[in-house]
């Protein structure tokens, strides 16, 4: 098992703890993780992204040149991952905040309305954990459990309510996958 | 020991090297090792140590020149750029025998370069790097974990030999999370007996000079020799270097760092299609594994050596090799990353495979 | 017979290298002294820097340690910061210290580190052979100012004492000169009070002392010492820069 996922967004959609989020997870389950983000001049600007690695072997790389998932939060980030998205690859699709959509015919796209569900929620903030929900059902990389149970290991300062809503989150998520 | 963490390598590098005795550390800001001041800026004040922004690179190696002296487990860090303007300190150190430690998390060159992983400063780490005959021990790690755990031996050598010690890393080493484990318990400073050079109260002792520095006639010749002696002793001593499946390999795959977790990757591809590769991985690149080299090559007739710049590490291979095996190049400088499908392609083509 | 005088036991007993006339032999005198005087000499780190005082390493009867061109203070930061209990003393020429160590010595200075630095300025550097120093005077010729130092092309003599005033972090800056023995006088003075304050832990303090150079302004001995007194001190005034505030009436009470 092999999944380079990148994750992207505008800095502030929890893009870089979402990826760390995936990668701790993915310890938990005793697989081989790597978490690489876009540091120094690269994450200026606005924008943010990261690069994870779930696999059932060493991970030679951390970066992922061509990923075999894209989580896209935002309208930019669409325009720059979805080209370097693997034939068979899956888009994930924040809809609450991108109207284009993927013209490509060799990928599969999971419309995932995270903001919209976030804010049901209570915070706009867990919009990235409703995505990381969706991601985790469909790929299966990590387990569910791991992704809920490492949610209070990464988010250290959270009180029980906000570790809570972001559970909730990814349950939603999930649940938008069939 | 403790449950696995999840760390950035700049953090594992800083949080290992307090576990292994630091106590001062003066540096100054720089794109991709910025998290490694950071992080000792809080941590060395939890363990009653010292944490300095310099107002240079220069300032900061000579901050370590004077706290090294006094005995401290000392540290900086930098990239490439910062790491030139510390030559000038790291030769009066090796000079005057100072055991200091320090990191290279390198970027891309030259000049101001980029701030993407690179491998381009091999030369300047493993030549000693400033003005004077001089070596410094160099560790080459390639995970996380060695991130953390490297900083311990670095010590150990540097104190042992009374020599400048590095880590060589780069800009992915660095920045990435990984799963850690320490290997060690931390130091207890207090334990650690005082060298018999260090400055400071004199009671009931001479007092001592550290310098770097002798005018009379033949006296600098003479310390030259003695420091060649002692570069013989760790070269005969502390050479660590990890092989991989190399007894029964037609090609054998090198490279250090990030390249050989690449390399490594690229051999687990190779060998799914029987295609039987090995991996030498030095993980000192100074004192360099030559022996390991040499001996394999009475065997292996072709050596692919993978660097993340246009052909520095590759020296030292042929220089191990002595012309016993046919060595190729694939070097990606400057923020390319090799890829384990690309270097298959090209054992393919060296070993003449469809 | 009783002694009335005798040599300080914070000098090793071996022949200095300076030239006849260097103020330089006067200056370790008088830091020697007053490191004895204070009971310090089993406490006491010496940096030498890189210039003509290179061998200070040499001379001074205590732990000592040469560093590179213009970093004493840089260096006297990490041993200051590891062994609190010591005095240290960054001895600097004006090369080194104004020019190539400008910001190292403005940093420390900053820092309020709590250093003391005794600051040769001879206007000239020395163990080179008379290139042009920062503190060479206007009209004052070297060998790379052949025809005298111009404003156009070399600019300003620094005034490290003024510069460093306006800092906060420095908490004593003197300047004195060794030319006449009133003036040897009063630099002992001086580099008493700044080492006091430093064991104090009062933070950064500076003695610069005009000194003297025969051999590279080539002049005599005594004509060398004239323009110390007729040139030098007038454009470097001798005196208290930054001093500690005087105490106010209620802290008078309670000392």
């Amino acid at each position: 098992m092999y999944q380079g996922i990148i994750m992207a967004g505008f800095g502030g959609q929890g893009v870089v703890s979402g990826g760390i989020l995936l990668a701790y997870s993915g310890m938990v389950d005793g697989k081989y993780v790597t978490f690489f983000p876009a540091y120094g001049a690269e994450m200026r600007g606005g924008t943010a992204n990261c690069s994870v690695v779930v696999s059932s072997e060493e991970v030679a790389s951390p970066v992922v040149a061509f990923p075999d998932s894209i989580l896209v939060m935002n309208e930019p980030s669409l325009a720059k991952f979805e080209p370097k998205l693997r034939p068979g690859g899956v888009l994930f699709l924040n809809t609450s905040l991108v109207s284009s959509r993927s013209k490509r015919d060799d990928i599969e796209t999971v419309e995932v309305p995270a903001n919209e569900i976030a804010e049901e929620l209570g915070n706009i903030k867990c919009a990235n954990m409703v995505m990381l929900g969706a991601y985790v059902k469909k790929s299966k990389a990590v387990s569910i459990e791991a992704l809920k149970k490492s949610v209070a290991k990464v988010y250290v300062k959270a009180n029980e309510k906000v570790l809570n809503m972001n559970r909730q989150a990814i349950e939603r998520g999930a649940e938008l996958v069939k | 020991m403790a449950e696995k963490t999840l760390m950035k390598g700049n953090e594992a590098l800083a949080e290992g090297a307090v576990r292994a005795g630091c106590r001062f550390f003066a540096g100054y800001p720089i794109t991709p090792q910025n998290e490694i001041p950071e992080y000792m800026s809080w941590r060395l004040p939890e363990m009653g140590g010292t944490f300095i922004q310099a107002e240079s690179e220069v300032a900061a190696i000579n901050m370590l020149f004077g706290a090294s002296a006094c005995g401290a487990r000392v540290m900086t860090s930098s990239s490439g750029p910062g790491i030139s303007l510390k030559q000038e300190g790291i030769s009066y150190c090796a000079g005057a025998r100072l055991p200091i430690f320090y990191a290279n998390v390198v970027r891309g060159g030259p000049g101001l370069g980029n701030i993407a992983p690179s491998q381009g400063d091999y030369y300047q780490a493993t030549r000693g790097g400033g003005h004077g005959d001089y070596r410094v021990f160099v560790m080459a790690p390639g995970s996380v974990s060695e991130m953390a755990n490297f900083p311990r031996k670095c010590y150990e050598v540097a104190f042992k030999y009374r020599i400048p010690s590095m880590i060589l890393a780069d800009g992915l080493l660095g920045q990435m999370m990984e799963p850690l484990e320490f290997d060690f318990e931390p130091v207890d400073t207090s334990t650690i007996p005082e060298p018999d050079w260090v400055l400071g109260v004199n009671e009931g002792r001479k007092r001592r000079v550290v310098r770097s520095y002798d005018l009379a006639p033949g006296k600098m010749e003479e310390f030259n020799l003695e420091l060649d002696s002692i570069h013989s002793e760790v070269k005969a001593n502390e050479v660590i270097c990890e092989t991989i499946e190399t007894d029964d390999a037609e090609l054998v795959l090198t490279g250090y760092g990030t390249s050989a977790r690449v390399c490594k990757s690229a051999m687990a591809l190779a060998r799914k299609e029987g295609i039987k590769v090995g991996v030498i991985r030095p993980i000192t690149i100074w004192p360099f594994p030559e022996k390991i080299f040499s001996e394999i090559a009475d065997k292996v007739k072709n050596f692919l050596v993978v660097e993340m710049s246009l052909g520095q590490y590759i020296d030292d291979v042929k220089l191990s090799i002595l012309g016993k095996a046919k060595i190729d190049l694939h070097k990606r400088p400057a923020g390319g990353i090799p890829v384990a499908e690309e270097i298959l392609g090209v054992i393919k083509q060296i070993l003449g495979k469809s | 017979m009783k002694k009335v005088f005798e040599r300080t036991k914070g000098l090793v007993d071996i022949p200095m290298r300076y030239c006849p006339g260097c103020g330089h032999g006067v200056v370790h005198r008088l830091v020697a002294e007053v490191i004895e005087e204070m009971g310090m000499l089993k406490k006491a780190i010496l940096i030498a820097p890189v210039g003509c005082s290179v061998f200070a390493d040499e001379y001074f009867n205590t732990d000592a340690i040469q560093g590179a061109h213009g970093r004493g203070p840089a260096i006297a930061t990490g041993l200051k910061r590891i062994k609190p209990e010591c005095l240290v003393i960054s001895y600097q020429g004006d090369g080194d210290l104004a020019s190539i160590g400008m910001a190292e010595t403005i940093h420390a200075a900053n820092r309020a580190e709590n250093i003391s630095i005794i600051f040769i300025n001879n206007a000239i550097y020395g163990m080179t052979g008379g290139q042009m120093a920062p503190t060479t005077l206007l009209g004052m010729k070297s060998t790379t100012c052949p025809a005298g130092r111009s404003v156009d092309v070399n600019g300003y003599p620094f005034k490290m004492c003024e510069l460093l005033a306006t800092l906060d972090g420095a908490y004593y800056l003197e300047r004195t000169s060794v030319h006449a023995p009133a003036n040897v006088i009063k630099t002992k003075k001086a580099i008493k009070k700044a080492f006091t304050y430093q064991m104090e832990g009062r933070g950064f303090t500076m003695v610069e002392i005009l000194s003297q150079c025969p051999t590279d302004w080539n002049l005599t001995p005594l004509q060398a010492i004239e323009r110390v007194k007729n040139e030098m001190i007038s454009y470097f005034p001798l005196g208290v820069f930054k001093a500690p505030p005087k105490p106010t009436k209620q802290e008078t009470v309670k000392v």
